[in-house]
């Protein structure tokens, strides 16, 4: 019953948001301003109608109502509380109401801002949002109901309806299915909300992207709207990449956090356009160039989040992170078709109102650099595109499979990077406008003889990779010239303005925090790159079968291999298989105890490698369980990684969110901050 | 021990005759107490660069079914008979298909497009470059008055502006 | 992209060429992309469907009088049964014994044969396998996966039945449970 009733909120969300479409289209064509706050009220109801939906799923989930079916596949009674809330998300049906939910949150948050100023974009912002989101409530309500319920025919077969059909019985399974091992990781608990609220919090430039087309105003108004929106979108985005990365590493026993699977691949197209969109709106706002670029970069954006979110879904590829094949592919395509034909259409059209404003005026000023940068990450799109659909053509086409595995993505992304890096060493030494070899040169000889050093001191006392010495000579020039520029604005500041440098950074940093944290996020990148450059070229690993007592020697490091034990855990209806190895170092002193684990979880009948860790800033000895001989314990198969550098990988993160944050916290109000000041200049006048 | 039978088909015959004697006396002490099978790391090594059709986007060293498990010890059996790297590839490239390498076998397909693709995108912004620049260089005359004279003072000034442009 | 073509002041939007190239870009993509859909989409060949010759190389000791590899053609005339399985498969192990049966039940009649692919798995554990199972009718395996990908199979188990004029006539998706679900597939074939 309450399944049902949870199915007819859903419908009213689907009308709702269809009604907000029509009522903003009419109000606007008709010139009916109470038919678009009409449609705005639509628009905002549709939140708490997915919350109400939401939440009698939860409630289904947590209260073992193994009648619907979605409550069956990825719910068992063994399983603790907080894992069948995070089952919401565990199968394709919850995942596509959650993704709704998120939306509904973002839309009604940006009908909620103040409108005075941007009128006329309104109603179109309305239309984008409600109809991407009528789209995806539509999938649940007509193909993917979280709400359908297992019925017995008379025939005897069981299936899940919607509606209860004629001579059937409602059938109550005893109990779940569980949730796939892989998911019950605390990593992908907040990965892929992390990862979502990324995909639709790029919904809202878009939209008034689409606005700004629709309207014909095409100054940079509509980017300076949703400057912060992007950077948010950009921040869970990317936290949503890092924490997959972070889960792959932890759980799926590889060794390493990136495998360039299509679907983390799918993940991190609109990260590339997005991350390419926040540096050429610099432009745009700046020099009011390259209108056509941006527009056309939050268009890639959002329909790669669309095609992202189509491949994971639909079957067309297969691979670790897919959703079993489902009906809701070909609506996916054709979403796809029509956002991108329309909006390319609109921009065609929309042509020559947006031209440029100003002209380039050097090859090496600012924004030559950043549309370098912006052909560098559209280069990487390039290939990964090509990567994810090269199978599908040569299928097509040849009938033949093939594999498109990391060495392909490595060799063709690894020059763009460095590119990128390089850019990021340059581009902040660059003024907008007009820049010559000589003002730059001045500037950057500095760090970039600084960089040679340190590279030097590297090729002496640690590698002679080659590849390895031009990574880390990228990294250090970035990491100086980052460091140059941001102390070199605090100590101009300290001198004009007579501040502490410490205060100095702080006020420096409080100013134009887009820019600063921007250097921050710069900085961090460089922090990750140390961990990549380390895992990619220098990573060791060994595989050994071991009895008690004996040990595997693996770069200077010994992992001798202590005892085994197995147990179950009945209330979780978990099997633990758990090794104990020591750590030695090369002088034979104990580093301390590892635990690599094998879990088998009876439901779903799947094991998972849990790795033991050691982790520094060096390097991270990381063992994996693989094999063990219940009766005599005597062999024991373990392999063992070690990964230099990896963790300035998750340092890198951390450092980033905090840099994202600082670009992408809401400015004070300014009208706000003068009077505040005003009031404190005439306290301490008083005070005189 | 593949390694030293390759090596010895490099020998003249005689030698090769004497040595492989020397060597399989040498051999047959060793060898059979310490078993002729490859190791872990070098089985591995192969199967790192092999994907298996049954757990699809994941390297075979890693897999943890049971046709993987197959698939590495077939990989191990094949060492032990001597065979190359290469020769276990194309063992496997024939037995299951193409699809088992980790890079599409037509290279030139593979890199050229997107290759193809970055240099027409490198071409067009360059054209733009051009373009643009043109009509400045009659215009870059006016902007020269700012060549301040002391760089640190041009450098504060160039920040006070950009801070000033944002809002 | 086409960025350069909004500097020049004397154009007016677009050029004609610009936006050939631009639609037809994206309709080549979206035709690959509904292409590849289409195919997920698509099940297993059905009944009904003139199925395409093909050459199955046998095991040693699994061979067809005597021959080291058949074609489907060399069946002509005769109800052929395919049937895909794995040595890691477990549910191929259920119907192992069935599919065995019915083989040492029909051979004797000389109009039905019974053909196993054996689908992305090694000779050796194939052979301990068809040991196993005392399976004797051809086995082989499936190279280069080119049968398998013809049938679209989308697991193992699968068999698929053949009628005489080589058309496809019935696919059991997942494993026999019993010997009497063989024959009612393959008596009313035979009776035809």
């Amino acid at each position: 019953m309450i399944a049902d009733f949870g199915y007819g909120v859903l419908v009213v969300a689907f009308l709702t948001a269809l009604y907000s479409v029509y009522a903003a289209v009419y109000g606007e064509l008709k010139k009916k301003p109470a038919m678009v706050e009409s449609a705005r009220r639509a628009m905002l109801l549709t939140w708490p109608l997915l919350t109400l939906a939401a939440g009698v799923l939860v409630y289904l989930l947590v209260n073992d109502h193994y009648e619907v079916q979605f409550v069956y596949e990825v719910t068992s009674r063994s399983m603790p509380l907080y894992l069948k809330v995070t089952a919401w998300w565990g199968g394709q049906a919850g995942s596509l109401l959650f993704w709704s939910w998120l939306m509904s949150a973002f839309t009604s948050l940006v009908t909620l801002r103040k409108w005075d100023r941007d009128r006329e974009f309104l109603p179109w912002v309305i239309v984008v949002g409600g109809v991407t989101m009528a789209f995806f409530i539509g999938m649940n309500v007509f193909f993917e109901n979280p709400f359908a319920k297992l019925y017995q025919t008379f025939g005897g077969e069981i299936a899940a309806y919607t509606i209860q059909p004629a001579n059937s019985i409602l059938f109550t399974p005893s109990d779940g299915r569980g949730l796939n091992p892989l998911l019950r990781h605390p990593g992908m608990i907040i990965h892929p909300p992390m990862l979502y609220l990324g995909f639709v919090s790029f919904v809202i430039p878009y939209a008034f992207a689409m606005a700004a087309l629709i309207t014909g105003r095409t100054d940079d108004r509509w980017i300076r709207i949703t400057r912060r929106w992007a950077l948010w979108a950009w921040l869970f985005l990317s936290a949503g990449l890092v924490l997959g990365g972070r889960w792959a590493y932890d759980v799926l026993g590889w060794g390493g956090y990136w495998g360039w699977d299509p679907v983390e691949i799918a993940a991190f197209m609109p990260w590339l356009t997005g991350t390419a969109f926040l540096h050429s709106v610099m432009i745009q706002e700046k020099r009011g160039m390259f209108k056509h670029w941006n527009m056309l970069l939050i268009i890639l954006t959002y329909d790669l989040v669309i095609f992202g979110t189509f491949l994971t879904r639909s079957g067309v590829l297969s691979s670790v992170h897919s959703f079993a094949q489902s009906a809701i592919g070909p609506l996916f395509f054709a979403f796809i078709g029509v956002t991108l034909i329309t909006s390319v259409g609109l921009i065609i059209y929309r042509w020559d109102l947006l031209k440029s404003e100003t002209q380039m005026t050097s090859l090496l000023s600012r924004e030559a650099l950043f549309l370098l940068n912006n052909l560098l990450f559209m280069g990487i799109l390039v290939v990964s595109f090509w990567g994810v659909i090269y199978p599908l053509i040569s299928e097509l086409f040849t009938g033949q499979k093939v594999t498109v595995g990391p060495p392909f993505y490595e060799r063709a992304t690894s020059p763009l990077f460095a590119g990128l890096m390089l850019l990021m060493g340059v581009a902040p030494l660059s003024a907008w406008g007009h820049s010559t070899v000589k003002t730059l040169g001045r500037a950057l000889w500095k760090p970039a003889l600084g960089a040679a050093i340190v590279t030097t001191v590297l090729a002496f006392t640690y590698t002679r990779n080659v590849i390895a010495l031009v990574g880390f000579f990228l990294v250090a020039l970035v990491i100086l010239v980052t460091l140059y520029e941001y102390g070199r604005g605090a100590l101009a500041r300290q001198r004009s303005q007579g501040e502490n440098i410490f205060v100095a950074f702080w006020n420096l940093t409080g100013r134009n925090r887009r820019r600063y944290g921007g250097y921050i996020i710069h900085l961090s990148m460089m922090l990750m790159a140390i961990g990549i450059l380390g895992i990619e070229l220098f990573q060791v690993e060994t595989q050994g079968t071991l009895a008690i007592g004996d040990s595997l020697e693996l770069a200077g490091y010994t992992i001798k291999y202590k005892e085994v034990a197995s147990w179950d855990n009945p209330g979780a209806g978990v099997n633990y298989t758990r090794a104990v190895v020591e750590v030695y170092d090369a002088n034979g002193n104990l580093l301390g105890n590892l635990h690599p684990r094998k879990d088998f979880y009876f439901d779903t009948q799947q094991p998972m490698t849990i790795p033991g860790q050691l982790a520094s800033l060096k390097d991270e000895v990381y063992v994996l369980l693989i094999d063990w001989e219940p009766i005599n314990q005597e062999s024991t198969t373990f392999k063992i990684f070690v990964n230099p550098l990896v963790n300035w990988l998750w340092l890198g993160s951390l450092l980033f969110l905090v840099g994202v944050i600082i670009a992408a916290w809401p400015d004070k109000d300014p009208q706000r901050v003068t009077v505040r000041a005003e009031r404190r200049a005439r306290q301490t006048s008083a005070a005189d | 021990m593949s390694n030293i039978k390759l090596r010895i088909t490099n020998y003249k015959l005689p030698l090769a005759i004497l040595l492989a004697l020397v060597v399989s006396l040498l051999l047959a002490t060793t060898v059979f107490a310490q078993d002729d099978m490859p190791t872990d790391d070098e089985v591995n090594k192969i199967a790192k660069e092999l994907y298996c059709p049954v757990c699809e986007s994941t390297p075979l060293d890693v897999c943890p079914t049971e046709a993987c498990r197959q698939w590495r010890e077939l990989i191990r059996q094949q060492l032990a008979e001597g065979k190359s790297e290469e020769e276990i590839k194309q063992y496997f490239v024939t037995h299951y298909g193409a699809r088992v390498l980790s890079e599409p076998p037509n290279r030139i397909a593979s890199y050229l497009v997107p290759a193809l693709a970055f240099l027409a995108g490198a071409f067009l912004l360059f054209r733009g470059f051009r373009m643009w620049i043109k009509p400045v260089a009659v215009e870059s005359a006016v902007p020269t008055d700012d060549a301040a004279p002391v760089p640190q003072d041009d450098y504060i000034r160039r920040m006070e502006e950009e801070l000033k442009k944002r809002k | 992209m086409t960025e350069s073509t909004n500097i020049a002041p004397a154009r007016k939007g677009v050029p004609l060429w610009a936006q050939v190239i631009i639609w037809a870009f994206l309709a080549g993509l979206l035709v690959i992309v509904a292409m590849g859909l289409n195919r997920a989409q698509q099940g297993t060949i059905q009944p009904g469907h003139a199925v395409d010759d093909f050459t199955l190389p046998l095991f040693s000791g699994y061979e067809y009088q005597g021959a080291g590899e058949v074609k489907l053609s060399d069946f002509r005339g005769k109800v052929v049964v395919i049937n895909f399985w794995a040595s890691w498969c477990k549910p191929c192990e259920q119907e192992a014994a069935e599919l065995q049966r019915a083989w040492e039940l029909y051979e004797p009649t000389g109009k039905v044969i019974f053909l196993g692919v054996d689908y992305v798995d090694t000779e050796p554990e194939a052979r301990v396998y068809l040991k196993k199972f005392g399976i004797t009718f051809p086995n082989g395996p499936d190279l280069a996966t080119r049968i398998s990908q013809y049938f679209r199979i989308k697991g193992v188990p699968e068999t698929y039945f053949i009628d005489r004029e080589g058309v496809l006539h019935y696919v059991q998706v997942g494993p026999f449970t019993s010997l009497q679900q063989i024959q009612d597939i393959l008596d009313p074939m035979l009776a035809e």
